[in-house]
């Protein structure tokens, strides 16, 4: 009789609560519906949408998209020399992005990682880390305010009779090196933290030229967390349309769909597949050259 | 590493050059604010305050701040709910596809930014016939910032032990109760973190808020992006740029403090991040790099 006592009063939080219990499958499905309809249905399915749309073409008279199924938006792509000469200028900015940041953010993941203090370090990796918060759009108007005719670049360059890049190409290799060097320098500041001090050492007390123990240990250790670095430099550039479009004239993969996005939507989602395309080929690469024990 | 007396100055000239490609530009913007002359010409011919009073005056700033808080605090709200559903079944339990929902949780913030935008868009105007709006910049947002609030909840499940919830439960709770006395206790502070950051996210977010953004409608990135545009304006720019930068500031600091002992503070795209313990940082980084 108490028994039933206590199965009177059990509340229906507790009815709940045996109704899920036992039922692992249950309790897993009633947690995920709601994100993975999110995610499942309105992210992957617009993705689906994305690759669909790119087959469809928009009628050059009425400008209405028409639902039907053709090459043609491809074909444009890989044959009107305009789109190649974009794709081109796009991926070699990013490999020579990729390679500036690379160069710069080397030295200072070094020092932080195996020269400076504790105290220091701490500085250098709260330093590398706060532009991260500004604004992308601040710093990119920042870098109008550098790069214009009468900016701080040609001011500065002046006296020796050199004039900045201007709206040239040059202008969005500068920007994007700026914007995503802390991405850079971040992974390779992991990587180098992960090299043992007693390897290097050892390395110096075998008699290497501090030269040749870079080259011969640090480097080759180093080597993945430069390219999981390189990861987000490449692919950050491939995508990106502000900088390109703010600080220059040249056309580039992200201006080109954008500027495409009103009037031929179709041919702005079978551009947009051309950096999916690229980066998932470099994330092929990268796997390859171990990046992504680093990431 | 022992270095060389040259060696250690060859390397010092080069952090030192490193550090001050990153933080000249962001000096610039601050003396640029400032700045007297109408255009831009460096160095400025003088100097002024007025620029800021001009942005605190214009009505068209302060509608797209609000506008800005509106999306960040309804995306926060809905990435906050949905990525701690996710966190608590993967972080609590195991099951088949339990590393595909993880990555598809970093998608959206994984894959360049033009690409989310140009898919939502697309889907919206072409499927499902909705008009561009506050409320589909929401959408976009609130779907990269999923994976912040998910990172810093599965984080903190991982250092917490699922023994307390069970001890709760034998002791008699029901689930809300074990949720709300056990398992929401030890989550608040990295529950505070995710929200903090999803809302800086989405504050400072413009590559696909441009694609989803309604024709009338600006938050306070597009309103800076159009106002590049316009010469009347533009002085002001600098001035409510050096704000965002100072405001930048406060949900860093606040979400550090949050999840100090965390690994969990990272920045998304184009946004920041920031942890002390920087491997951890770098995949968070992902997220806010992609746009």
């Amino acid at each position: 009789m108490a028994t039933d006592a206590v199965i009177v009063k059990r509340s229906a939080g507790r009815r709940l609560a045996g109704f899920f219990n036992g039922r692992p499958r249950l309790q897993i499905g009633s947690l995920l519906a709601a994100p993975m309809a999110w995610l499942v249905i309105l992210y992957l399915g617009s993705l689906v949408v994305l690759l669909i749309t790119a087959f469809w073409t928009v009628d050059p008279l009425s400008g209405s998209v028409i639902k039907e199924l053709s090459w043609q938006n491809f074909e444009e792509l890989v044959n009107v020399p305009v789109y190649r000469e974009i794709v081109w200028r796009t991926v070699r900015t990013a490999a020579l992005v990729t390679i500036t940041d690379a160069l710069i953010a080397f030295p200072i993941a070094f020092y932080m990682a195996k020269v400076a203090g504790r105290k220091t370090k701490a500085a250098l990796v709260v330093a590398v880390l706060m532009p991260l918060w500004a604004s992308y759009l601040v710093k990119i108007i920042a870098w109008r305010a550098i790069l214009a005719e009468h900016g701080v670049l040609n001011w500065a360059l002046e006296p020796i009779g050199l004039h900045g890049p201007g709206t040239g190409v040059a202008s969005v290799w500068l920007v994007m090196s700026y914007l995503w060097l802390p991405y850079m320098i971040l992974p390779i500041f992991a990587g180098l933290e992960r090299i043992p001090d007693s390897l290097i050492a050892a390395s110096e007390d075998l008699g290497a030229h501090p030269f040749t123990t870079f080259r011969k240990v640090i480097l080759p250790l180093s080597f993945p967390a430069v390219v999981a670095g390189s990861i987000f430099t490449f692919s950050l550039t491939l995508g990106d349309y502000l900088a390109p479009k703010l600080v220059s004239n040249e056309q580039f993969i992200g201006t080109s769909i954008f500027d495409s996005i009103t009037n031929n939507q179709p041919f702005a989602a079978a551009f947009a597949l051309v950096p999916i395309v690229v980066v998932i080929a470099y994330l092929g690469v990268a796997r390859k050259l171990g990046a992504f024990e680093h990431v | 590493m022992r270095l060389s007396r040259r060696g250690k100055i060859l390397l010092r000239a080069a952090v030192a050059l490193a550090l001050a490609f990153i933080y000249i530009p962001l000096l610039v913007i601050v003396v640029e604010a400032f700045n007297s002359s109408r255009i831009l010409k460096w160095p400025p011919p003088g100097f002024t305050f007025s620029w800021f009073g001009k942005a605190f005056e214009s009505d068209s700033a302060r509608e797209a701040l609000v506008t800005s808080i509106e999306a960040g605090v309804v995306a926060m709200l809905i990435a906050i709910t949905l990525g701690t559903l996710i966190a608590l079944a993967v972080g609590r339990r195991r099951f088949f596809g339990r590393d595909t929902i993880s990555f598809l949780v970093v998608l959206p913030i994984a894959l360049p930014g033009i690409v989310t935008g140009v898919a939502l868009s697309n889907t919206f105007t072409q499927v499902l016939g909705i008009s561009l709006s506050l409320m589909t910049v929401i959408v976009g947002h609130a779907t990269f910032c999923i994976v912040v609030v998910y990172n810093n909840v599965v984080a903190r499940l991982r250092r917490t032990s699922g023994s307390f919830e069970e001890a709760s439960a034998d002791l008699g709770a029901d689930p809300w109760q074990t949720f709300r006395w056990v398992t929401f206790p030890s989550l608040r502070s990295a529950l505070g973190a995710g929200a903090l950051l999803a809302f800086a996210l989405s504050f400072d977010e413009i590559i696909v808020t441009n694609f989803t953004i309604g024709a009338g409608e600006e938050t306070l990135p597009i309103w800076i992006y159009h106002n590049l545009f316009r010469p009347k304006e533009l002085p002001v720019v600098p001035a409510v740029a050096v704000i965002l930068i100072i405001l930048s500031i406060i949900p860093v600091y606040l979400a550090h403090r949050l999840s100090s002992d965390d690994a969990g503070l990272t920045p998304g795209r184009g946004g920041g991040a920031a942890p002390t313990a920087a491997p951890a940082a770098i995949a968070e980084a992902e997220a806010t790099a992609a746009h």
